[in-house]
């Protein structure tokens, strides 16, 4: 370990604020990239599940509408 | 080239400049910007000589680049609109010379009067006159460079509607080393030298250009043809 | 050898194969990524020039890399899927576009905020922040011609024309760059310092580049499973997979 304390690690001698600041945005960046594609595909299956839904709902339907 | 081929790369050029000489104004648009445009850059930075002529060489390229990006949009808007296209596609003759004859005639059309003018607007802008042969030198190969790369970026986008803002945005980025070597040209031949090398490498990217540009142009046209 | 390249442009296959290798790829680069920023962070020597700035190192170059690997990634995907038509080249290339264009803007940023400590602007134009700017357009580029075609598929294919005519000037783009800003200011500044980068700096930096290759392929793959399940949302393997109620956990 190159820091004796956590605050020097935080400081970095005055460059601190400019290293973390680049390895938050860094961590925001690896977050965003694996996170949104998996949000996006729970979307689509979401949609999709709601539509098959719906289809069967309208074909079940439709199967009832003559006898009645 | 095969004299069939030939007469067709004629017939077209023919058409292309015919047309352009029958809407004399349209023709002269992307001149009238350039004219506006360098109007512009006094009124912009402030008169005075010798900052002018400090940033003429850059004022230059910059707006000849966007006076051929403006006439490149409407390189093939109206044949794909009337179907020309699609016949160049389906003619014998190979689709890459048509695209050269199309680069050609775009490059008939407005480089070779910006370059004819050219020398107008330097002495406007206060640009050393021993730098107007090599501005034009330059401006003579670049502009066909432009012409070139603007077929690829026209024949991409004619198939899409408002075509104009996604082909500046297209091809803006690969117009760059034509404006580097270009106004550094200009600016190495203001400071009193023949810019041998620069010219060279311009004349490098010109056969690049006429190798490569066609191929991918008729591409180009190919996929938007299809999507009609 | 065939065989496979068939199976390649098969969406079950190349669906199920994905999952297999995320499965492990996903705590590889999770972990190569946390180990990469500790040792980087708190255990890699300072520069002796500039101090504990320069740790910005292994999130700049890393990502500037990666980035500009991903154009040709991109432009790959886009010639098979000129050449030999395969959907799944298609879904890459679409997928590429936006991760290349997030981290070349992680490659900017990081640039940008190096500079103030080392240079003291936080935008300079030097050579190689101009042609990751450059990059940036491209891949800009590449998106926005994508949105602008109603059909899918040729879009994909305009994509890959442009992304090939792309590989072919960014070598040109990069010389040129590089001679404009030798033309302009004489190379006063040299980030690396050549001889004085320490094989204990490296280290880390090879660490991250690696963790951030793994990063790429891991965005990559899962933006395809996206894409994937929606285009082939009305086939029977989707149905199948989505309607025994494994879609949660096949994702």
């Amino acid at each position: 370990m190159q820091f004796e304390s956590l605050t020097a690690a935080w400081n970095m001698a005055g460059h601190g604020p400019y290293v973390w600041f680049v390895f938050a945005a860094a961590a925001l960046t690896v977050t965003a990239l694996l996170v949104a594609p998996v949000l996006r595909s729970r979307r689509v299956i979401r949609l999709q599940r709601r539509r098959w839904q719906r289809e069967q709902r309208l074909s079940g339907e439709g199967q009832h509408a003559p006898g009645t | 080239m095969n004299p069939v081929a030939g007469d067709h790369a004629f017939a077209l050029l023919r058409r292309q400049c015919l047309l352009a000489v029958r809407r004399p104004i349209e023709t002269a648009n992307p001149l009238l910007f350039f004219a506006l445009v360098s109007l512009l850059f006094p009124l912009g930075i402030g008169p005075e000589p010798w900052q002018l002529a400090r940033f003429a060489p850059g004022i230059f390229w910059i707006i000849a680049l966007l006076s051929t990006l403006l006439a490149a949009e409407g390189m093939f808007r109206d044949d794909q609109e009337d179907g020309t296209l699609e016949q160049l596609v389906l003619m014998p003759q190979p689709l890459f010379v048509s695209c050269l004859v199309y680069a050609a005639a775009h490059w008939l059309v407005t480089g070779l009067p910006l370059v004819l003018l050219a020398p107008l607007f330097a002495l406007m802008l206060q640009l050393p006159v021993a730098a107007i042969p090599a501005l034009l030198a330059s401006l003579l190969l670049g502009t066909a460079v432009l012409s070139l790369i603007g077929s690829i970026g026209a024949s991409i986008t004619v198939g899409v509607k408002r075509g104009g803002i996604l082909l500046s945005l297209l091809i803006l980025p690969f117009y760059l080393p034509v404006l580097i070597f270009g106004s550094g040209a200009v600016q190495f031949a203001a400071g009193g030298h023949w810019p041998q090398d620069q010219l060279l490498v311009l004349a490098g990217m010109l056969s690049l250009a006429i190798a490569l540009a066609p191929f991918a142009c008729a591409a180009g046209i190919r996929l938007s043809v299809e999507a009609g | 050898m065939w065989s496979f390249f068939h199976k390649l442009g098969s969406p079950p296959w190349m669906y199920g194969i994905s999952g297999r290798i995320l499965s492990w790829l996903l705590p590889l680069t999770l972990l190569l990524l946390a180990w990469g920023a500790v040792w980087g962070l708190l255990y890699a020597p300072p520069d002796f020039r500039q101090g504990h700035s320069f740790r910005i190192i292994y999130v700049h170059v890393p990502a500037s890399v990666v980035a500009l690997a991903g154009y040709y990634v991109m432009a790959g995907a886009g010639a098979v899927s000129l050449i030999w038509k395969m959907k799944m080249a298609d879904v890459a290339m679409k997928a590429c576009a936006p991760i290349g264009a997030a981290l070349t803007f992680l490659g900017l940023l990081s640039g940008a905020v190096w500079g103030k400590p080392t240079w003291g602007a936080w935008w300079v134009w030097d050579a190689r922040t101009t042609s990751m700017l450059i990059l940036l357009f491209l891949y800009l580029g590449v998106m926005a011609l994508y949105a602008a075609w109603d059909d899918e598929a040729l879009a994909a294919k305009a994509c890959a024309l442009l992304a090939l005519v792309g590989t072919v000037n960014i070598p040109i783009i990069y010389k040129s760059v590089d001679w404009w800003y030798s033309l302009h200011q004489p190379a006063s500044i040299s980030l690396s310092g050549d001889s004085s980068v320490h094989s204990d700096m490296m280290q880390p930096l090879w660490l991250m580049i690696a963790a951030f290759y793994c990063l790429f392929v891991c965005s990559l793959l899962l933006t395809m499973r996206g894409e994937i399940l929606r285009r082939e949302s009305n086939t029977g393997w989707v149905r199948g997979l989505l309607m025994t109620g494994e879609g949660g956990r096949a994702v």
